[in-house]
């Protein structure tokens, strides 16, 4: 937390003690209450499509009260499951741990701790994307481009996975995270060079590129990097590349969590005590005063839609070398364009990044439970997330439903287009 | 500004509150109002004593297509809603979005203990195998692939499900290529330039199949007419042929039924799932071209492209499902592989619905007699191909 209004005051002009303290937590309060509207209104789509409620209102004129406890049973059933997939029950947790204490017996332990550990797994490529995007909003640039950079991130890692064999762990696993990201990298170098070389806007660059992106992996799935076999996926990745499971199967909760953590640190520490982090978040607030200032615009922009496209691909490596092992077609569900939502949501903080990541991870990961047990379609999902973006893109609105008075002046994200 | 949030607050608060509390105040005198309704579930609830019979619980989980590909997820679905309708079953399903969505989605149906749990499509191969290895008893069915599925020097487990039978897991295969046959055979018929064409989504087999059927009643065509019908897109003997590489991208499917027309062609049978609707629209648009459809009838799931399509060549998964759900609820659920074939109806070609009065009398007949030949054995694909 402490992290947290440092940044504060370094963005913004010292202030009182008291009123740094409330900056931090107005700096929450859209945020929090994005996520909290776009659950109700998550809840009202749920209700409005739930056979039970549509059979109270069929019902209105005899029992007009009875459409409040069958809303309640549609919303409370579909974010039971949500919650109860994602976090686990604690009871069972509990009685896990008891077991386990007096008998040595893991498994019910296990059980009930999957529904968590798959959340965490789900969070973490969207933790090193969510990253990605962030730094490149410090610098006002916006890489859409974090799906393909994703993409070719996870081949890359892949392929150093499984081409190199007989090395060691301690070699092949730093290795083929590095081939994810000097992957990603390369993506997102790309776009970044254009803009600096050509003054081409980033944005339609970088879609430009996830699709060579998306082309480009149907290619070498079908061809150079098919495995023998006719299906169209990478050989699997040799197993010293691997990063390891804390768990036995099924559950696969990996080293690539705390990496992702580790790497949250590196991009704050990057961004808030380096020089150029500094130089990074200047030319973002005002690329004209920066080159006043004696500052490379348009080398900022090369370096950070490079370490943008690192981290994207580090999130590829993350989901290959943790938990796919191998790459197929259809590899990604949006992380890449999720984690725009993510950095947005995180006020591209790494703290709220990391925040979002997690928020996103539980979402994901409990509407397989809550799509099997409420029969609720797994878009509900997308739908949630999609009207979060909508309330913190435009957070006045968040300000109007709940009349919260404007005190600080907004930070800009990423500018439009011609600047 | 203040008390506005604790206004907010209370009023969230309380509209939750109250929301919780109404179950009760409405249960309660319930059964003197809608006695009707109400009555029955008051007699039931409280005769414990009486275990009704455990419903069967089906689960689906579908590829990355979703349950509403109008290929073969959503074929898979209506079996099961069919064996819904028909025997009373609990039937779900789970859609997976990426790859680490096969192994999580087969592992909830597996925590609440679901009688048969169905797999669609050759993606899912892997992780069937090593949950129905794991899970001896857990009856399982996958579509469009077979076990033992690993080939010589192939790492079990990994590249590959198994080298072994799986006594718990049916495997639910399709001989689509009798099906093409008749299609190919139709199309050679029915082309004006003497040029046809096919194309796939991936050069795997179940989609080959399709390909190699369709070529080899063309060529069936040629020998019985003396006629030179050309098929574009696919050769059997080299192995090569046209693809999208993807089940995605209608663009695709636009552009490959465009070159197809330049080429001369006036029938394709795309074989990749929804990017054949790409060319359907091509065709419609242009008037240049006829469509044949693939896995359902496309004249009930894309009506808006009945003006020309000419048949579609069916693969009925949803036959499959439901005989396996079947089986499960009868107690005769066995592993091993089942296929389909003409002879028992779980291939064939649809009716030609618009086109019935250009397909001439003739021509049907012919059909008929090919479809005899093929289920007698008298006739086969690679018979003829291999001529």
């Amino acid at each position: 937390m402490s992290a947290k209004e440092k940044t504060e005051k370094t963005e913004t002009r010292p202030k009182s003690e008291k009123n740094r303290s409330q900056a931090f937590w107005q700096s929450l309060l859209v945020p929090v209450l994005a996520v909290f509207t776009g659950l109700v209104l998550g809840g009202i789509v749920i209700a409005a499509t739930d056979k039970g409620v549509a059979a109270a209102f069929g019902n209105f004129s005899a029992n007009p009260v009875g459409i409040f406890p069958a809303i309640w049973k549609a919303v409370a059933t579909a974010y039971g499951a949500l919650f109860y997939g994602s976090l686990g029950s604690p009871r069972e947790i509990i009685e896990g741990l008891r077991v386990y204490r007096s008998s040595g017996d893991m498994a019910l332990l296990l059980k009930a701790i999957y529904p968590f550990t798959e959340s965490l797994v789900t969070a973490t490529p969207y933790i090193f994307a969510g990253l990605a995007v962030a730094l490149g909003f410090r610098c006002g640039l916006f890489n859409i481009g974090a799906e393909g950079q994703f993409f070719m991130g996870a081949l890359g890692s892949a392929f150093v996975g499984y081409s190199l064999i007989g090395l060691p762990w301690f070699i092949h696993l730093p290795l083929a995270i590095l081939g994810g990201a000097v992957a990603g990298a390369v993506w997102g170098a790309i776009p970044g060079y254009l803009k600096a070389k050509f003054g081409a806007h980033e944005v339609v660059n970088t879609i430009m590129m996830n699709w060579i992106a998306f082309r480009l992996s149907d290619w070498l799935l079908t061809g150079p990097m098919k495995a023998s076999g006719f299906r169209p996926v990478t050989p699997t990745i040799q197993r010293a590349a691997e990063l390891p499971r804390f768990f036995p199967d099924p559950l696969r909760f990996n080293w690539g969590f705390i990496l992702a953590l580790l790497v949250a640190w590196l991009v704050y520490w990057f961004l808030f005590k380096t020089t150029l982090g500094f130089e990074i978040r200047a030319v973002g607030a005002n690329p004209d005063g920066a080159k006043y200032a004696g500052m490379s615009v348009t080398r900022n922009f090369v370096l950070v839609m490079t370490l943008s496209g690192a981290l994207a691909g580090l999130a590829g490596a993350s989901q290959v070398l943790g938990v796919d092992h191998w790459v197929g077609q259809g590899f990604s569900a949006g992380y890449g364009f999720d984690s725009i939502a993510l950095a947005l949501l995180g006020k591209s903080h790494p703290l709220g990044v990391v925040l979002s990541a997690l928020l996103f991870g539980v979402l994901r990961s409990g509407a397989t439970r809550m799509q099997s047990l409420a029969g609720i379609p797994i878009d509900i999902i997308s739908i949630i997330q999609g009207l979060v973006i909508i309330f913190v893109a435009a957070p006045a609105i968040i300000r109007w439903i709940f009349r919260i008075r404007v005190s600080e002046q907004e930070t800009v994200l990423t500018r439009g287009w011609g600047k | 500004m203040k008390k506005l949030y604790f206004v907010f607050a209370i009023v969230l608060i309380a509209s939750m509150a109250l929301a919780a509390c109404q179950p009760k105040p409405v249960e309660q005198p319930a059964p003197a109002e809608p006695a009707a309704t109400e009555a029955p579930a008051a007699t039931e609830a409280p005769a414990p004593t009486e275990p009704p019979a455990p419903v069967i619980k089906v689960g689906q989980v579908t590829d990355m297509g979703g349950i509403d590909d109008k290929s073969f997820n959503a074929s898979a679905w209506k079996g099961v809603q069919d064996a819904v309708t028909e025997f009373g079953i609990e039937g779900k399903y789970l859609e997976s979005q990426q790859q680490s969505d096969y192994a999580k989605n087969i592992q909830q149906y597996l925590d609440e203990g679901t009688d048969l749990i169905v797999t669609v499509g050759f993606l899912l191969g892997v992780d069937t195998a090593k949950t129905a290895l794991a899970n001896p008893d857990q009856k399982m069915a996958i579509v469009d692939y077979t076990f033992p599925d690993c080939w010589p020097g192939a790492e079990v487990g990994v590249q590959c499900g198994t080298d072994q039978e799986l006594p718990n897991v049916r495997g639910l295969a399709f001989q689509t290529d009798q099906a093409s046959f008749l299609a190919g055979y139709l199309a050679a018929g029915m082309t004006k330039s003497g040029k046809v064409a096919t194309y796939g989504g991936l050069p795997i087999p179940t989609v080959t199949i399709f390909m190699k059927g369709f070529e080899a009643g063309v060529k069936y065509y040629n020998q019985q007419k003396g006629t030179n019908v050309e098929v574009l897109g696919w050769n059997t003997a080299t192995g090569e042929g046209s693809f999208t590489n993807n089940f995605e991208s209608l663009d695709d499917g636009r552009a490959q039924a465009e070159s197809f027309v330049q080429e001369g062609a006036d029938i394709i049978l795309p074989v990749a799932g929804p990017v054949g609707l790409g060319s359907a629209a091509y065709c419609k648009e242009t008037g240049s071209c006829l469509i044949i459809g693939v896995d359902a009838d496309w004249y009930d799931t894309a009506p808006e492209y009945k003006d020309i399509l000419l048949t579609s060549v069916l693969k009925k998964i949803d036959v499959a499902v439901f005989d396996t759900i079947k089986d499960v609820v009868e107690g005769n659920f066995t592993g091993g592989t089942v296929v389909y074939t003409i002879a028992d109806g779980g291939v064939d070609i649809a009716p030609f619905h618009e086109f019935d009065d250009d397909v001439s009398a003739e021509l049907k007949a012919e059909l008929e007699a090919i479809k005899a030949a093929l289920i007698d054995g008298s006739l086969t694909v690679d018979g003829v191909l291999g001529q």
